[in-house]
């Protein structure tokens, strides 16, 4: 059974930005799907008008089998919202949070005080339940947010970025805690992130979303899987186009992209492939600084299908040239 | 209705809670009226001499006027609020759920009222200490409270209403300015209707504040009933305007998302 389903989702806003141009993708019932891509890809638009929050300009899109648009109610009533920005409220503690979000979300009076109690010691806020949300670190507030998303028990829940921002300690302690809301729980979760790593970590499936397009959407090993060999950067001196199009010629290579100062080649046999790619650029006067090997990532995936790198930050680059050489594995 | 209500209550307290926690807030909003009561009760005492103020003091002709601005400001800000919740994506939290969409700022709205109530009544008594003599009697303590809460959730509404529009804190503290001390001007807050310029006097005619200065007057002097209970339908009228045009911006907020 699909819990979400998401066909050609589009969305213009009043001030004339396209943050969302053509989305699509369905999550089954019971997975963690990923839509991974850029700060300004279009995650959080998509993620909003999911939750009734923003309307579509153009496409559909059932949650639980609800029309997010003609029963935006019935959507409500079955989602979990969990913002990029926290949503909690400062002002009050822990539990007043919780204890309020569960009478909004309508669970039954005689069942809030004992649901609440138990979701603060699953998150282990117990302690700090009744001090002031304002005293709390990063990491206890997200883990309020996300408690604040299940209390009504919802069938499907979202969390936009729920690991920005934090350091990389609480990062993985939540990571930790989002494997284990998908064992202990029955319920669908729709996660973005800009972490290829979390992408990767977490997800059953993901999307790939890039410039408010979907590029591509699958189990991530399979999509690595499809990136045939090994991935090797090479950092050179100035000339990447050159480079660029001497590696083209060379049998060995399945494809190649520019990248800044580096030039990034696929090749069926990393280990034996990078003497021949040295000597072949050396050869034609350009001369290499550094070379790295790597399995496929999720990076290579990315790389593949937008033709430009994901960079630490989260940020694709802005350079908005098309892979200069598409022979991926499908053709050979 | 019944979520309606269910969910305003619960909002309500939320924002009650959130007050109470800072009680500073509250003194601080006190500290000015008191001063007027005080310092302007002395500074103008002799005002009421003039003709045109009747058989009055003028600490007794104040505290009505001080009840209501302190209503008026109280509750202008409350928007304040508002904006920190879409800011801070509460808003969006709460939108994402079942929650009554009328009731996020009824809650508000009635929070302010509460504030309201809750300030006049120091106020008031604080002129009775003062001098005021009150021959309306409990009646007219009450339908003074009533008066300024009615004021105060129609003003609480429009500044809730401004800060969706608006979404800026800025622009509020802006549109709050224009408006407050020219209303309390245009008003007979401190001044009798006989004494103002004619164009004044028009103006205050159709000036909200002055529905609830004149109204908290004549229940406190407890001969005009029949006015008081116009300029009460007046600002409840006010009340409903404000209101409609808080929930029309708040789709206006929903649908620009
Ligand atoms: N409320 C808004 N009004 C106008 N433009 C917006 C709004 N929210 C986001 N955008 C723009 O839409 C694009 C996509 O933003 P967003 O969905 O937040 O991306 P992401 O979550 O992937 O970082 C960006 O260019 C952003 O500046
Ligand atoms: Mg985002």
């Amino acid at each position: 059974m699909n819990a979400i389903v998401v066909d050609h989702l589009c969305k213009t806003y009043r001030n004339g930005v396209d943050a969302v141009t053509d989305v699509s993708f369905t999550v089954s019932a019971g997975e963690i799907f990923g839509l991974l891509g850029p700060n300004g890809a279009g995650k959080s638009t998509t993620v909003r008008m999911l939750a009734t929050l923003s309307v579509p300009s153009g496409g559909s899109a059932q949650v639980a089998g609800r029309d997010v648009e003609s029963d935006a109610a019935g959507v409500r009533r079955r989602i979990g919202y969990v913002a990029q920005a926290s949503g909690v409220d400062r002002h009050g503690t822990g539990r007043e949070n919780l204890t309020l979000q569960a009478h909004l979300e309508r669970v039954p009076k005689r069942d809030i005080a004992g649901r609440v109690g138990s979701l603060l010691e699953w998150i282990g806020l117990t302690e700090a339940a009744d001090r002031l949300v304002n005293t709390y670190s990063g990491g206890m507030k997200r883990r309020l947010d996300i408690a604040m998303g299940l209390v009504h028990e919802p069938e499907v829940l979202y969390l936009d970025e729920p690991t920005t921002g934090l350091d990389p300690e609480t990062r993985s302690a939540l990571w930790a805690d989002l494997k284990r809301i998908r064992q202990e729980r029955k319920l669908t979760v729709l996660l973005t992130t800009h972490y290829l790593e979390e992408a990767d970590q977490l997800c059953d499936r993901v999307a790939i979303i890039d410039r408010g397009r979907v590029v591509i959407e699958g189990v991530p090993s399979d999509l690595k899987a499809k990136i045939e060999g090994d991935s090797v950067t090479l950092n050179v001196e100035g000339r990447t186009s050159e480079g660029a199009s001497v590696l083209r010629t060379m049998e060995e290579v399945l494809e190649v992209i520019e990248d800044g100062d580096s030039i990034v080649a696929r090749v069926a046999h990393g280990a034996t492939a990078v003497p021949a790619l040295i000597t072949a650029l050396e050869r034609a006067g350009i001369g290499v600084n550094a070379v790295t090997l790597s399995r496929p990532s999720l990076d290579d995936v990315y790389l593949h299908y937008t033709g430009h790198r994901f960079t630490s930050n989260g940020m694709a680059e802005q350079n908005h040239q098309a892979p200069a050489n598409r022979r991926g594995g499908d053709q050979r | 209705m019944r979520t309606f209500i269910s969910d305003t209550l619960h909002l309500l307290v939320r924002h009650l809670r959130t007050t109470l926690r800072i009680p500073i807030w509250i003194v601080v909003t006190l500290v000015q009226p008191v001063i007027w009561l005080t310092l302007y009760g002395q500074l103008f005492r002799r005002v009421v001499e003039l003709p045109g103020f009747g058989d009055t003091t003028y600490i007794e002709f104040l505290t009505p006027g001080v009840v209501i601005m302190t209503a008026l400001f109280g509750s202008a800000w409350s928007g304040m609020g508002l904006i920190e919740d879409l800011n801070e994506g509460v808003m969006d939290r709460m939108l994402a759920t079942p929650a009554h969409r009328g009731a996020l700022i009824a809650a508000r709205v009635l929070h302010a009222a509460v504030t309201v109530l809750v300030q006049s009544l120091i106020i008031l008594l604080f002129g009775l200490v003062l001098g005021a003599s009150l021959p309306g009697g409990i009646g007219a303590f009450l339908a003074i409270l009533g008066i300024a809460a009615l004021l105060g959730a129609g003003f609480s509404a429009f500044s809730n209403g401004v800060a969706l529009l608006t979404r800026r804190e800025e622009t509020l503290i802006a549109v709050i300015n224009f408006f407050g001390m020219p209303l309390t001007f245009l008003s007979t807050a401190f001044m009798a209707a006989t004494l103002m310029p004619s164009w004044i006097g028009v103006i205050a005619k159709v000036n909200p504040v002055n529905w609830g200065v004149n109204a908290a007057r004549d229940a406190m002097a407890g001969t005009n009933w029949g006015g008081v209970g116009v300029n009460m339908a007046l600002l409840a009228g006010f009340v409903l305007l404000t209101s409609f045009f808080a929930s029309q911006a708040f789709k206006v907020y929903r649908r620009a998302a």
